[in-house]
């Protein structure tokens, strides 16, 4: 997510409402873009990626009163669009998401059967949403620690905590089904 | 879980749900989606109190004045 807008939301925060909506459509042109990214690394659905911008969009519209130029926009945006990515987790039901659109692994490991596969993604989709978030960008995306610390607004510490629970809970599941990881 | 489980699982993670690409863009301009929710009326805004706030206002005072000995309830359990 790029910076470089903070000019533009301090303008915001003090100019007329004309100056405002202009800056504001400014600010969504430049991060739309990293927004529907980082989301979609989220939630795996570009349908569900572009509603969930808007709403990110609609989030940030409605709180710019209280960001701080001087903390920068990218932080702030991000934990907002992770929150509104996360409040979408906590009410869809986990069979219905994340298997509806999987892309294909480039490089299947044949040891790993297309059913395991299956399984593990229906395991993870039932753990709770706030180890599931945790687990899918530090592991599956492979964002730095830091990033998705910043996003979830918790400590580095606590994102390598909440990806121990993820995989272990998710380790404990497939055990349940019969299958050894 | 030991270090080596740990690493089979995130191994067995990234090969049942790859990497997106969070490069890619959305497929249409969403900024007419934003205008259109921003002109929407936020669900629950209403110009004030609903009418069931001002009955349990009317009625909280009303307890309060004939029955005194019921305030230290309602701050017990507020």
């Amino acid at each position: 997510m790029r910076n470089g807008s903070s000019e533009v939301l301090n303008a915001f925060r003090q100019a007329s409402p004309e100056a405002f909506e202009a800056a504001f459509e400014t600010l969504f042109r430049l991060h739309q873009r990293a927004v529907f990214g980082w989301i979609l690394r989220i939630v795996r659905n570009p349908a569900t990626a572009e509603d969930l911008t808007v709403e990110t969009f609609w989030r940030i519209h409605r709180a710019h009163r209280r960001f701080q130029p001087s903390r920068g926009f990218e932080g702030w945006a991000r934990r907002i669009v992770t929150h509104a990515a996360l409040d979408w987790l906590r009410t869809t039901r986990p069979e219905t998401e994340l298997l509806a659109d999987l892309p294909a692994p480039a490089a299947a490991d044949p040891a790993i059967s297309a059913e395991i596969r299956s399984k593990t993604a229906l395991a993870f989709s039932r753990l709770p949403p706030k180890l599931r978030i945790a687990a899918m960008l530090a592991v599956v995306e492979e964002q730095p620690h830091k990033d998705v610390a910043e996003a979830l607004g918790i400590s580095v510490a606590a994102v390598k905590l909440r990806v121990f629970r993820a995989l272990r809970l998710l380790r404990k599941d497939l055990q349940q089904q019969g299958i050894t990881p | 879980m030991n270090a080596h489980d740990e690493d089979r699982m995130k191994k067995l993670l990234q090969q049942a749900l790859p990497p997106v690409d969070g490069e890619a863009g959305p497929d249409r301009d969403l900024w007419p989606a934003v205008l259109k929710r921003l002109d929407a009326k936020p669900a629950g805004a209403s110009s004030g109190w609903a009418w069931f706030d001002w009955a349990l206002a009317v009625g909280l005072v009303l307890l309060v004045a004939f029955f005194p000995a019921s305030i230290p309830v309602l701050l017990y359990y507020l």
